[in-house]
């Protein structure tokens, strides 16, 4: 079996049956950020708690990137050929946070402001020494 | 108290893709400027300017004139224009100069940017992954917008189709050639529900301003062009910025709504003081949401505005009348003082084919950019 390695240390749990996105809380205003920061862009507080956060959420907004974007900074394994459009998305994680995310779907028949979703980890890419890169995704949640 | 500043020249070199260096773009717009301003080199005692991507400004006095002038280098990233400008407006101010050049100029290779994580203060996975694209940004903010206050599609295009027709008129911009709401809507989709034909591109340009004190601005110009206010500002908690992996779900809002209303109250007017406005429009989304951040008008009410053609050159309230960043293409460093110098044209009656018809005594520019910043000016005559 390939070895399955995060494409960041600290994104998320992982391997985990239940992975979630690590952030970090900071108590004074209250405010959570993703992922982890030294410092709260709302206090200057320096005093924050590494926190989990929920798996599920809303689509907060939606986009697909219809084109291959420009490496660096882009690291996928595509090329012209192969590209495919991918969906971009903020999920809503209750009045925590929204975060930005991949999107498992890309149909834009698909995906509706206000929609249930969930945190996937998703294949990405291969590294130098043949794992299989790994990063976090949103799904629609199945009814 | 603040003193009068007056522009007394401007200067441009034609935007769009050119063999010069975006360095000699930036010298031709400078000598473009000194012309227009019936002034040499030597008058100028402060300069301030920038690109983002066609290097140091202050390397120009090899070519204009070593006369020995500070020239301070600007690098504020979209905002590089507008921040010269703010420079030399408060240097006119505290006295430290008569006549002040402001520069700007770009030149960046075709497609989208592909910045640097970490000049962002972001991890690299953020770019590796596939999120860090300004037009994903556009399209995520635009969606948004639309699904609250009910902006159309076609709505999206006809800004587009205004800026390519207001571009079609003036010589200086890049994309010259009017297109239908059909075809804007048809042409692939860039990043939804945003379409090429709705985003602007990275390009080339330069625009100079040589600025003066309002005593000595008679001197050189009967027709001096006062810029009221020039004010700059980053972005508060809880506004939604470009290059944000989250958000907070307390939402506040963008840097342009507070620069913009610095700059009305600097200058003692508002929005409805205003005969033509040139607002960011890095893509159709951002002209119209930029409609109300500034206060010309209320969330949503942009769908009749703009149906209705209020925001033509023949409209009510004129918006980018040289075709924007749509029809001249996004060199950075130059963009802000684009605004500034088509504004100037226009309060000169000097835009000839792009010309508003109604008679005009005011106007504003805003430019927006990474990593939420934004530049307001007031003008008039």
């Amino acid at each position: 079996m390939t070895t399955q390695v995060p494409v960041a240390p600290d994104l998320f749990t992982w391997p985990a049956d239940e992975p979630q996105l690590i952030g970090t809380f900071f108590r004074e205003s209250g405010v959570t950020v993703f992922p982890e920061a030294k410092a709260c862009p709302r206090s200057a507080s320096q005093d924050g708690e590494r926190v989990l956060l929920p798996r599920r959420g809303t689509l907060w907004s939606w986009t697909i990137q219809g084109f291959l974007p420009k490496s660096p900074p882009y690291a996928g394994p595509e090329t012209q050929a192969t590209f495919k459009p991918y969906g971009v998305g903020y999920i809503q994680l209750g009045n925590q946070v929204i975060v930005e995310s991949r999107l498992t779907t890309s149909d834009p028949d698909v995906l509706k402001i206000g929609m249930e979703m969930e945190l996937v980890i998703i294949p990405f890419n291969k590294d130098a020494d043949g794992n299989e890169v790994v990063t976090y995704a949103f799904a629609p949640v199945k009814n | 108290m603040a003193q009068d500043v007056a522009i007394i020249g401007i200067g441009i070199h034609p935007f769009g893709r050119h063999d010069s260096t975006g360095m000699e773009q930036g010298a031709h717009a400078a000598r473009e400027a000194l012309r227009d301003a019936g002034c040499e080199w030597s008058d100028v005692q402060y300069a301030f300017g920038g690109s983002s991507a066609a290097g140091n400004a202050d390397t120009m006095v090899s070519t204009l004139g070593l006369t020995g002038l500070p020239f301070i280098n600007v690098a504020n990233g979209c905002a590089t224009g507008g921040s010269s400008l703010i420079s030399a407006y408060n240097a006119l101010n505290a006295g430290a100069a008569d006549i002040v050049m402001a520069i700007g100029f770009d030149k960046h290779p075709k497609g989208a940017f592909d910045p640097d994580p970490a000049s962002f203060g972001l991890g690299q996975w953020y770019g590796d992954t596939g999120l860090m694209l300004t037009t994903q940004f556009f399209g995520l903010k635009i969606q948004r917008y639309m699904h609250q206050y009910g902006i159309s599609p076609s709505t999206l295009a006809k800004v587009a189709v205004k800026n390519f027709e207001n571009g079609s008129k003036n010589p200086n911009a890049w994309r010259r050639k009017p297109m239908t709401e059909e075809e804007v809507l048809n042409s692939l989709m860039l990043s939804n529900p945003l379409t090429q034909y709705m985003f602007c591109s990275p390009g080339e340009g330069g625009v100079a301003l040589v600025l003066a004190r309002g005593e000595v601005a008679k001197k050189f110009t009967k027709k001096p062009v006062y810029l009221r206010s020039a004010v700059l500002r980053s972005r508060p908690f809880g506004s939604f910025e470009v290059f944000n992996s989250w958000l907070s779900p307390d939402r506040g809002d963008s840097p342009s709504v507070g620069a913009a209303a610095a700059a009305f109250k600097m200058a003692g007017m508002g929005p409805q003081d205003i005969d033509i406005a040139q607002l960011q429009d890095t893509e159709s989304g951002a002209e119209i949401m930029h409609m109300a951040e500034t206060g010309f008008c209320k969330d949503g009410e942009q769908e009749d505005m703009i149906q209705s053609g209020e925001t033509r050159v023949d409209g009510r309230l004129p918006i980018n009348t040289d075709g924007g960043c749509l029809a001249n293409g996004e060199p950075i460093g130059a963009s802000g003082l684009r605004q500034v110098f088509e504004s100037a044209l226009q309060l000169r009656g000097d835009a000839g084919d792009h010309q508003v018809p109604k008679k005009i005594r005011t106007a504003f520019t805003h430019v927006y950019g990474a990593p939420g910043i934004s530049a307001c000016t007031v003008l008039s005559n």
